[in-house]
């Protein structure tokens, strides 16, 4: 194992860069709380070269923006849950923080980390890519911005090149009037996603308002366009399986340790349904 | 920076209060350089997956789990394990059946301690979610709430600990 501590931005991406050019792989460590489970009885892993980020002060900070609450990739769960202003603005994120793990991982778990690591049961995911987050990714050569929706290429796949790191999340702070986050695991504390949901509309009347983004049930976490068009059309749902036709175009859900594909589709139904039952009544 | 496998990596910290300097091996976790380079025992491994939270440790003040960090990220950092905690401190969390095997204990009273030293985080947070990252099989939870309830209600006679 070889760990690569820079001091900055500009270093991490030499590294990055160098690394790339020689075909090693340097793998960008921030929080470790996905990277050092069960880390003893994985001497496999150890083996990797690390980019340790934790020195690199300058992407710790969230920076609120005019119109977009900016993480850096260094911030964390913990780091959200402390910003009262989160909670009042893009209260889903609060939602979504709070239920990972407990306190001891939302200190240690970055959002960037989460986005990077590609788990499809991310509960970071879903939120932030219903509130049409996009993703910084800076190299040597410049940066671009990616919109979440259209980061992840497959399973544990993204469009990140291996010189590029995500350096910060830009969440747009826009009107929304539906607004809901569900989890459903085991039970409430330290239990990872069976099924989970991120459930936004844009205030107002235009085209293209709704977003509808699930984990657990899919290669990644996954917009649910399909949905999104029905919900968009102005059609009336008037149950859980009103959902299922298009649900069936959207998510492609397996059985694993975790739960099985039948009850990971019938709850997305009913998670839909019920959610905007509460949240939009003009809809169910 | 860079460091290899069996090159050992300097690492300054502050520990319980005092600096430190330690040399590791860059695959180190935390709970193993306390335990076993440091001799600072009293944090548990359970799980090893950061979900019990035996192995808390406050980082910068914040409960962590110990398990899941590597050493060579605690440059320039502040860590605070249960030895630094005057057991004499702790008040109604001796009396109220809030420990049975022990085995979580130690981080029990990581997450409570900083509850107690936190007094704004129950505005926002119940006592259960603040404590939900610290699993117990033998109390059922109601000895280690209502200890953590009545000490965090009886700051006028205990103050802060350690």
């Amino acid at each position: 194992m070889k760990v690569h501590a820079p001091a900055t931005v500009n270093e991490a991406c030499e590294m990055l860069a160098r690394a790339a050019a020689e075909g090693r792989t340097l793998r960008p460590l921030a929080g470790g709380t996905d990277l050092l489970v069960h880390w003893p009885s994985k001497s496999a892993a150890h083996e990797g070269e690390y980019l340790d980020l934790s020195g690199v002060s300058e992407l710790r900070p969230l920076v609120w923006r005019d119109d977009a609450l900016v993480l850096g990739a260094l911030t964390t769960y913990w780091d959200v849950v402390r910003e009262a202003r989160v909670a009042a603005e893009l209260p889903l994120l609060n939602a979504a923080a709070r239920q990972v793990g407990a306190v001891q991982i939302q200190s240690r778990g970055t959002w960037a980390g989460n986005i990077a690591n590609a788990s499809p049961a991310a509960d970071g995911v879903p939120v932030l890519m219903a509130y049409d987050a996009g993703v910084a990714l800076r190299s040597s050569g410049g940066e671009r911005v990616v919109p979440l929706s259209a980061f992840y290429t497959g399973y544990r796949a993204s469009v990140r090149r291996p010189d590029e790191l995500i350096t910060a999340i830009e969440v747009p702070i826009r009107s929304r009037d539906v607004a809901v986050f569900h989890k459903v695991g085991p039970r409430r504390a330290q239990a990872i996603t069976k099924i989970g949901v991120a459930i936004t509309r844009l205030a107002g009347s235009g085209a293209d308002r709704w977003r509808i983004v699930a984990n657990s049930v899919a290669p990644t976490v996954v917009r649910c366009r399909e949905v999104e068009r029905l919900l968009d059309s102005g059609a009336r749902i008037t149950s859980a399986g009103g959902f299922m036709p298009a649900l069936q175009a959207d998510i492609s859900p397996i059985d694993d340790i975790r739960s099985t594909a039948a009850y990971r589709r019938t709850v997305m139904g009913r998670l839909l349904y019920h959610s905007l039952l509460g949240a939009c009544s003009s809809v169910v | 920076m860079a460091c290899e496998d069996g090159r050992a990596m300097e690492v300054r910290l502050t520990l319980n209060g005092k600096p430190v300097r330690v040399e590791v091996d860059p695959r180190e976790r935390l709970l193993d350089t306390l335990r076993y380079r440091l001799g600072l025992t009293g944090s548990k491994e359970g799980c090893g997956e950061g979900e019990c939270g035996a192995c808390t440790v406050l980082m910068d003040g914040v409960p962590a789990n110990s398990c899941l960090v590597l050493t060579a990220q605690c440059r320039g950092r502040s860590v605070r394990t249960i030895e630094s905690v005057d057991a004499k401190a702790l008040g109604p969390m001796l009396a109220s059946g809030a420990t049975q095997c022990g085995a979580c204990t130690p981080g029990v009273v990581m997450t409570a301690l900083w509850v107690k030293e936190n007094p704004g985080l129950r505005d926002s947070h119940t006592l259960r979610e603040l404590m939900a990252g610290n699993l117990c099989r033998c109390t059922g939870y109601d000895g280690i709430i209502d200890g953590l309830h009545a000490w965090v209600e009886s700051d006028a006679r205990s103050g802060g600990a350690a």
